[in-house]
């Protein structure tokens, strides 16, 4: 397959480890933004191949994941009501909330759909003008543009029975939090090629300055990863610390102007909990006043909504790279794909589900 | 759930799920939990010595005859889809069932529940396609029921469909006698039913070549064992896709699988659309694909044998079975590092992004 094959190369792999094998003289930590990285590193065992003192440790970028409690109790409260249908991404119907699951809600007869763009949800509104139909708004700033669009769209043509419950979180402020963390291991960061399709490379440079910090803007294929890899170490070990572009074939510096348009016409920046870590100023969307009549949150009276996390999850830990799904005394014994603690063990983009998926130590079933 | 019981959990201590009252779509995708439903729920009322063998089929002797005998029913949507419709789904998968135990596939029952409202048209078109896939496979359907439900109680049409055929003599196949060193052989491409099915459904619409794969198997099978008696399991990979089936075979063979991710034939509109969709291949259902566990002396000669059939054109020697691990499913993939292939938890979600 063309545009995919060319990044699978196992011969251009190998080429890429070996010169990583050459550069390297000082152990050094990374860390991969995205949860779909942490996915292709572990589908492909990147990091078995990988010198001795290069560790990779798993970033806050999985958008299901670090979605708060709250939200997905929101949710679960929305979709249960009459005469609402509630439209969401398919990764979030197995999130657990405080006591049960979109799943589980949808299996009691609440009228809960998968769509691949809140354009969807659109269709569903205009086609049933006696529902009240709901999309649930996550994401980072990848999907922040198509959720921005629907919401305007919306406005344009009078649509009085489509709201979105918005919960979008923001990747630079979490980037933020974790250089100035006192716990703080991370020496360079793969940053996330699709938000920063969106959004550019821009925002990055100020961090990687403030922190004298390399970032190397990557795609989701392993050679693209081991190349980001490669070229984070080589700026370490040159005392480098620049934002560096390896995924060009998708990413500018400027970013998608008219995406970035229309998300600051729709949203704007407010302080965000992310589950797991805790709230973090400034590093999320909320949709502006004049959109108030399309949110969710007011709509349905659910602003004030609070919920504490399960006790035993390591999430927080996992979320900003502390900590391995394997640290976790749960991890596939109380905490599975089925029975998950936590977020991260639900997602296609979790950092735990991608170790269970793909890693639990052979011989354990 | 009443509205105020779930505002109310909103702020309670949250407390893993970890039972479920009630089913979940998920508990028919022939993953994880439907293993639990059939653990959990069936199993312990109605456990028999044939059925806990939970082969596709069940093998019973009357009067010294060794019988196959085995039930599918059909729910899918389209109820017309690229490469075949219900009716024929409802033969091949029957037939493939019984041909997985070894048995010559005879004669078929046909169960139709139908909802008010079904084009008559509809179900003359589909009835038609199950007569054509029956004689083709030279199978009768001998026997039959139709029911009418009300209009929202059904999704158009299910159809049921059994089958009962003749095991050939002293031959015995099951999921439960992999051995270590045995070869693990698939027929063809992985995934194109699904996403041949998925290409047409409601919100998804994409355009794609792609047919569905259904076929009925039981002449690729004839052909194989005229190769050699020394397959010891055939399984078609149907819902669940082809990760579930060698998981289930691993399990109750008490044996571990390594699989070379580069031999495993998948077309290039598969990948495509998984890509794009954000699936697993090896997760997506087939209607027209097997597995076979063959020891490693007769293999050659199974594969030149499937190769030699027109639904076994591209099969391919796909892994080995293992002592290590036992029980789990590992792949070594282009890169030369090792992953698991895990049975899939519930249905395959569509990602965020």
């Amino acid at each position: 397959m063309k545009y995919i094959d060319e990044y699978r190369d196992s011969k251009l792999a190998r080429a890429a480890t070996g010169e990583l094998a050459r550069v390297t003289t000082k152990p050094w930590v990374l860390m991969e933004i995205c949860g779909g990285q942490t996915h292709t590193l572990m589908r492909y065992g990147i990091d078995e191949l990988l010198p001795a003192g290069v560790e990779m440790v798993h970033g806050p970028g999985c958008p299901v994941c670090v979605t708060p409690l709250e939200t997905v109790n929101k949710a679960i409260h929305i979709a249960s009501m009459k005469d609402v249908t509630l439209v969401s991404y398919g990764d979030m119907l197995r999130v657990p909330g405080s006591d049960t699951d979109l799943l589980r809600v949808k299996a009691s007869g609440c009228d809960v759909r998968i769509a691949y763009t809140p354009m969807e949800a659109l269709k569903i509104a205009r086609a049933n003008p006696n529902r009240r139909v709901v999309f649930l708004g996550i994401g980072f700033e990848t999907t922040a543009p198509a959720n921005a669009m629907a919401v305007h769209q919306a406005r344009r043509e009078g649509l009085k029975n489509f709201s979105m419950l918005v919960s979008h979180v923001l990747v630079p402020p979490a980037i933020r939090l974790l250089l100035g963390s006192d716990g703080n291991r991370v020496q360079g960061f793969i940053a996330p090629g699709h938000v920063c399709a969106v959004m550019g490379c821009w925002q990055y440079e100020e961090l990687a300055r403030d922190y004298h910090v390399p970032i190397v803007v990557a795609g989701f294929e392993p050679l693209d990863l081991l190349r980001a890899i490669l070229m984070l170490v080589k700026q370490l070990e040159e005392g480098r610390a620049e934002v560096e572009n390896e995924y060009s074939r998708s990413v500018t510096c400027a970013g998608n102007r008219t995406a970035q348009e229309l998300m600051e016409r729709v949203f704007e920046v407010c302080d965000r909990k992310w589950r797991g870590v805790g709230s973090i100023p400034a590093s999320g969307l909320r949709l502006r006043p004049e959109y108030a009549d399309f949110d969710a949150d007011k709509v349905f009276g659910l602003e004030e909504v609070t919920a504490q996390e399960p006790p035993e999850c390591i999430s927080a830990m996992v979320l900003q790279g502390r900590k391995k799904p394997t640290d976790c005394p749960a991890f596939g014994i109380r905490c599975t794909p089925e029975n998950p603690l936590g977020a991260p063990m639900v997602s296609a983009e979790g950092a735990c589900a991608a170790y269970y998926q793909y890693r639990r130590p052979l011989g354990v079933p | 759930m009443k509205d105020n019981d779930s505002a109310a959990c909103m702020f309670s201590c949250p407390a893993p799920i970890t039972t479920y009252a009630e089913v979940l779509l998920g508990h028919g995708s022939g993953g994880k939990l439907s293993a639990e439903l059939m653990r959990d729920v069936f199993l312990p009322a109605l456990r028999n010595p044939v059925l806990e063998k939970l082969d596709d089929q069940a093998i019973v002797e009357v009067n010294g005859t060794r019988l196959a005998f085995t039930t599918d029913s059909f729910v899918v949507k389209p109820l017309i889809f690229r490469g075949g419709d219900i009716g024929s789904l409802a033969v091949h998968g029957t037939i493939n069932d019984l041909a997985m135990g070894g048995a010559i596939p005879l004669f078929l029952s046909a169960a139709y529940v139908i909802e008010e409202g079904l084009p008559i048209e509809t179900l003359r078109r589909v009835v038609e396609s199950m007569a054509r896939a029956a004689r083709e496979a030279g199978v009768q359907v001998v026997t039959g029921d139709t029911k009418v439900v009300e209009r929202g109680k059904g999704d158009g049409l299910f159809i049921n469909t059994s089958g009962v055929g003749l095991v050939r003599e002293g031959l015995r196949l099951s999921a439960g006698q992999a051995r270590p060193g045995d070869r693990i052989l698939l027929s063809g491409t992985v995934g194109d039913h699904g996403i041949a099915i998925m290409a047409e459904r409601e919100g998804l619409e994409f355009e794609t070549p792609l047919q569905s794969d259904s076929a009925a198997l039981h002449g690729l099978v004839a052909r194989m064992l005229e190769a050699s008696t020394a397959i010891r399991a055939l399984r078609d990979p149907t819902r669940g896709g082809l990760s579930s089936t060698l998981n289930e075979i691993a399990a109750s063979s008490k044996v571990g699988m390594m699989l070379e991710e580069d031999t495993i034939p998948i077309r290039e509109e598969v990948r495509g659309a998984c890509e794009m969709l954000g699936l697993d291949p090896l997760y997506v259902a087939n209607e027209g694909k097997l597995v076979a566990i063959v020891a490693p002396e007769a293999a050659g000669g199974v594969l030149d044998a499937m190769r030699k059939h027109p639904l076994g054109a591209q099969a391919a020697l796909i892994g080995t079975v293992t002592q290590a691990h036992p029980g789990v499913v590992a792949m070594r993939t282009a890169f030369g590092t090792t992953r698991v292939v895990d049975m899939l938890s519930g249905g395959q979600l569509p990602r965020i992004c």
